[in-house]
């Protein structure tokens, strides 16, 4: 009988406290580490090498996010989550922050209670193809098998497409990114379809990926960016400017190896708010004012992330494109620093 | 000691003892009180869930089964498109989980009593074979059968335009296998009309054959000409209506085959994993069934005259079936219920599509979760209800 009580009353505790709202930057803080959804694999965005250290554009965020609030770089766990799981573990709290090439969608923003926190990676969905097939479009796919992953912006954008240029496709669905590539390479379907940073990182998951080519058609707008929950705007600015932080060192010229130099000599009004020399960034986002300094010293600026991870000398060979600054002619604003 | 004696005084009847000394009372109270408990768990559990999830901004609700899908489905037996709602593609998934499930558990029944007649037989090698067969099937994970089916075989078939052609009707490739498929034409109905009447003439053929039998003592070969009436009929009506029926042939476009019927690889892995993974477990119960049959019942039917064979489907089976069937439910609900791992090689059953994609475009994990629940529920309700009728009827009635 007093088992059960004593039970019952530690249950009980447990709810109430369970309900209690705390601010994830505070919970962060708390904890000691950024929790950190990421992908299952993939390439250049968030991949696990043989020792089990996670690299990646995604990844680098992560590691910005850390290095803002505890100016340690490593202070990240990663939990890899799959296309289905990835939101039931944002929205349930299991992960603090979900940097995984995920979509920007109304629906997401909205319905399913998250926020995205800006966009990392402007991308677009597009499909690869055999080479022995001779296709030179995608308007020639009519009546194809496609390969795509289950439940993602990809599936709906595929059925648009062939549905607006009034052409058939039979679909094959997989769960895991790992299974829709294998089917596409044993020949079960003739297309393979997500969007095209990931179709150039699949691509060296490939028998022979010299055998394939991708076809020239994007046929969507695909914003990649790292989410957060509803109701945490504290956490939400903080993600953001980590973001723009990343950006504005670039465009400003800072990177890792001057930073220091930078911090000591600048005498950019920018510059020096944005290291900390000056002004109150840090304190207002709950961190210190060191933040942006310590990013670009252990992370490294946005063009530095771009270059390590997906860059042309990478084997993902993607060029910044739409990811160039908008100095550049690209899509990359970061907002000011002020 | 004469004379009688003063009656012993007749003892009150006891007081009812006070309302927290009575039995029944308390039985009653304690009940209450869990019922209570439980509906109040529940009841706070969903408050809780329903006011997280609204502060959290999330959608909840079921009115997202109007929404437009926006997606495509690989096999349906409906007509499904992308415009249609995400309500249409919960009954696509929930017909291709039932088609899967049938057409399983029709061949798990066949193939398990094959294989726990053959465990019995008197000869060594048949014995052998179906003994070998059952341990090695049974002790293996589902999903990997399903694997090896899957990817192991079917995957190694060649591409469309090296398909395996039979007749040049049929072509099998690493797409599924491709047949004609018929068209109906106007006048068809007469054909399934035809085949009620036969099956109608039948059931009467039959009852009037073993009327017949018990009066004068002759058989009737009531089998074959049930065959006869049941193929006979609709080909007469067929033919009286100038055969009304035509063969699409599928034709090699492009990238696949189109036109006729598609059976896709998923499909057959799937099934052929389900029925004889189950078989080997139902073959296990038919043995069982079989053995718990007295031997006294094998010996009085070998004493009247009774054929091996006779004597199996008169005498022992109707008894072992009494043993044999409420553990044959359990396997059908299994073999229902592992249906769901057609998620792991893209056969759009209910669980991929509805508590897969569905779940992942809307985000409502709880409300399809809990529908999708429901829907296995209610097949295994069903299915059990069905078996324990027919469990029911074919019991021993004791004297």
């Amino acid at each position: 009988m007093h088992r059960f009580a004593r039970a019952l009353g530690i249950l009980v505790v447990l709810i109430v406290v369970g309900r209690a709202d705390a601010g994830t930057l505070d919970d962060v803080k708390k904890k000691g580490f950024v929790r950190c959804g990421v992908s299952q694999g993939n390439p250049g965005f968030s991949n696990p090498d043989a020792q089990g250290n996670w690299t990646g554009l995604d990844v680098d965020v992560c590691r910005a996010l850390a290095a803002a609030v505890f100016g340690d770089a490593d202070k990240v766990k990663y939990t890899a989550t799959s296309a289905k799981e990835r939101f039931t573990a944002l929205q349930s709290g299991e992960v603090d922050v979900l940097s995984r090439t995920t979509t920007w969608t109304l629906v997401r923003d909205t319905a399913l209670g998250l926020n995205f926190t800006g966009v990392n990676y402007y991308d677009g969905q597009g499909f690869m193809v055999p080479r022995k097939l001779k296709i030179k479009s995608a308007k020639q796919l009519n009546g194809a098998s496609v390969c795509v992953a289950i439940g993602t912006t990809t599936e709906l954008n595929l059925a648009d497409y062939f549905r607006a240029n009034n052409m058939t496709y039979k679909p094959v669905v997989f769960e895991k990114a790992d299974e829709v590539i294998a089917a596409y390479d044993s020949g079960r379907c003739d297309v393979f379809t997500t969007d095209r940073s990931s179709l150039a990182a699949q691509r060296t998951k490939l028998k022979n990926p010299d055998d394939h080519m991708v076809l020239p058609e994007i046929i969507s707008k695909e914003p990649l960016g790292p989410v957060v929950r509803h109701g945490d705007d504290q956490w939400f600015d903080l993600v953001k400017w980590v973001l723009y932080a990343m950006l504005e060192a670039e465009e400003y010229g800072v990177n890792s190896e001057n930073v220091d130099q930078m911090k000591a000599n600048s005498k950019d009004p920018v510059v020096r708010r944005l290291l900390g020399v000056e002004g109150d960034m840090g304190k207002n986002l709950g961190v210190g004012n060191e933040w942006a300094y310590t990013i670009v010293k252990k992370v490294g600026n946005y063009a530095e992330s771009y270059e390590r991870n997906v860059g042309p000398r990478t084997p993902i060979k993607l060029e910044r494109g739409a990811n160039a600054l908008w100095k550049h002619g690209g899509l990359q604003y970061p907002m000011p620093v002020r | 000691m004469t004379g009688a004696r003063e009656p012993l005084p007749v003892p009150e009847p006891p007081d009812r003892p006070p309302a927290w000394q009575d039995a029944r009372v308390r039985a009653i109270v304690f009940q209450a009180l869990a019922l209570a408990g439980v509906v109040g768990v529940g009841w706070f559990i969903t408050a809780n869930t329903m006011t997280n999830l609204s502060k959290q901004g999330i959608a909840t609700g079921f009115g997202f089964l109007n929404s437009t899908a926006g997606f495509g489905i690989s096999m349906s037996l409906i007509e499904y498109a992308e415009e249609h709602t995400y309500l249409r593609a919960f009954l696509v998934g929930v017909l291709n989980t039932l088609l899967v499930s049938s057409i399983g558990v029709v061949l798990a029944t066949v193939l398990g009593f094959l294989l726990g007649i053959m465990r019995l037989s008197r000869n060594w090698l048949v014995a052998k074979v179906a003994a070998a067969y059952v341990e090695v099937v049974r002790n293996m994970p589902l999903l990997l059968q399903i694997f090896f089916w899957y990817f192991g075989i079917l995957r190694q078939l060649p591409g469309p335009r090296q398909s395996v052609t039979v007749l040049d009707a049929f072509f099998l490739n690493n797409r599924g296998l491709f047949s004609p498929q018929p068209i109906l034409e106007p006048g068809f109905v007469a054909i399934p009309v035809a085949l009620v009447v036969a099956v109608a003439a039948v059931a009467v053929l039959a009852r009037w054959a073993r009327r017949r039998r018990d009066r004068t003592g002759e058989q009737f070969p009531t089998v074959s000409v049930s065959l006869a009436l049941l193929v006979g009929l609709p080909l007469l009506a067929a033919a009286a209506t100038g055969f009304p029926l035509r063969w699409e042939y599928p034709v090699l476009e492009g990238f696949n085959y189109v036109g006729g019927m598609e059976l896709i690889p998923e499909l057959v892995a799937l099934v052929v994993a389900l029925s004889t993974y189950t078989a080997a477990f139902i073959g296990e119960i038919v043995r069982a069934g079989i053995l718990g049959v007295s031997q006294g019942q094998t010996e009085a039917g070998q004493s009247l005259g009774l054929t091996r064979v006779r004597l199996l489907r008169l005498v022992i089976i109707p008894q072992a079936l009494r043993i044999i069937v409420p553990p044959l439910t359990s396997q059908y609900l299994n073999l229902t219920k592992n249906s769901s791992l057609a998620a792991a090689i893209a056969y759009p059953d209910l669980v991929l599509i509805f508590a897969g994609t569905v779940l992942m475009q809307t985000g409502q994990a709880v409300e399809i979760v809990v529908i999708t629940m429901a829907v296995y529920l209610t097949i295994s309700l069903l299915i059990s209800l069905f078996m324990n009728w027919y469990n029911h009827r074919i019991a021993l009635v004791e004297r």
